[in-house]
């Protein structure tokens, strides 16, 4: 424990430091590009092709994650994740991402046993979450 | 000027999850979790409404907006009707990505090897 101890604290001296303000800079960089392109893709659905604001809304996230899927499955949204760190991860497209490419890498083994149960490895949590929570919210807001 | 709050809102949001994984320690799965409760939340309490109207693109497509769209769903069922709509409406609103993106990753996964 203590030879542990004594290890960690000297090798700490050698360990690159993070750059904490430039990962988290360069995730608000990118992270608020997509969403503005996101925005703007909003306003040529309702403005250009009038949809109305709901339709916008929906065709404008289902674009977003048909393009992280695209990329996706070509093998570029590694790259963009290398530099954006959070900036495409806690983004839809990150959800899109995670199914995708959890999918994508389990085919050899089956469509069931592959592609169907290894699809939800890290895209899961935010959907039992998501539902857990507002199912123990909703019941609350129907009692009180 | 949405725009540019689109790109503050969201951005912020990205670089603040970064900023907690990086400092705190946190993983990624657990940032996951922890906005989309967050966003559950925040949508009930009826103060994301305002952040969405605001910030449009911004609010909706951080996993924050996933958590304000179910509870959203949730909220929205009609008086009489029960506890039975509060399930039945809970994908009003996310149902139609949802099925999108795994319909579309399932097809992905069929068509293309993986690569890198």
């Amino acid at each position: 424990m203590k030879l542990r101890d004594h290890y960690q604290q000297a090798v700490r001296k050698f360990q690159p430091k993070p750059s904490y303000l430039a990962n988290s800079f360069q995730a608000f960089i990118s992270g608020g590009l997509v969403c503005a392109g996101a925005e703007g893709l909003r306003a040529l659905y309702m403005n250009s092709w009038g949809f109305s604001s709901d339709a916008a809304q929906h065709l404008m996230m289902l674009t977003v994650m048909g393009l992280a899927v695209l990329l996706t499955a070509m093998g570029r949204y590694d790259a963009l994740s290398q530099f954006a760190g959070a900036g495409a991860t806690v983004l839809l497209t990150g959800f899109a991402n995670s199914l995708a490419s959890a999918a994508m890498e389990h085919r050899t083994e089956g469509w069931v046993s592959g592609i169907a149960n290894h699809m939800f490895k890290i895209g899961g949590v935010v959907i039992v979450y998501g539902m857990v929570i507002a199912y123990v919210l909703g019941v609350i807001y129907y009692i009180v | 000027m949405d725009y540019w709050m689109a790109f503050l809102v969201g951005g912020a949001i990205c670089g603040a999850a970064q900023w907690l994984m990086d400092r705190a320690n946190i993983s990624q799965i657990h940032m996951l979790a922890g906005l989309v409760s967050v966003g559950a939340l925040l949508g009930a309490l009826g103060v994301y409404d305002q952040l969405v109207e605001v910030a449009g693109a911004g609010a909706l497509l951080p996993m924050s907006g996933f958590g304000y769209l179910l509870a959203k769903g949730i909220a929205s069922h009609e008086a009489g009707q029960g506890w039975m709509n509060m399930g039945a409406n809970m994908f009003q609103y996310i149902g139609l990505e949802l099925s999108f993106v795994i319909t579309l990753s399932f097809v992905a996964a069929l068509i293309c090897k993986p690569r890198g």
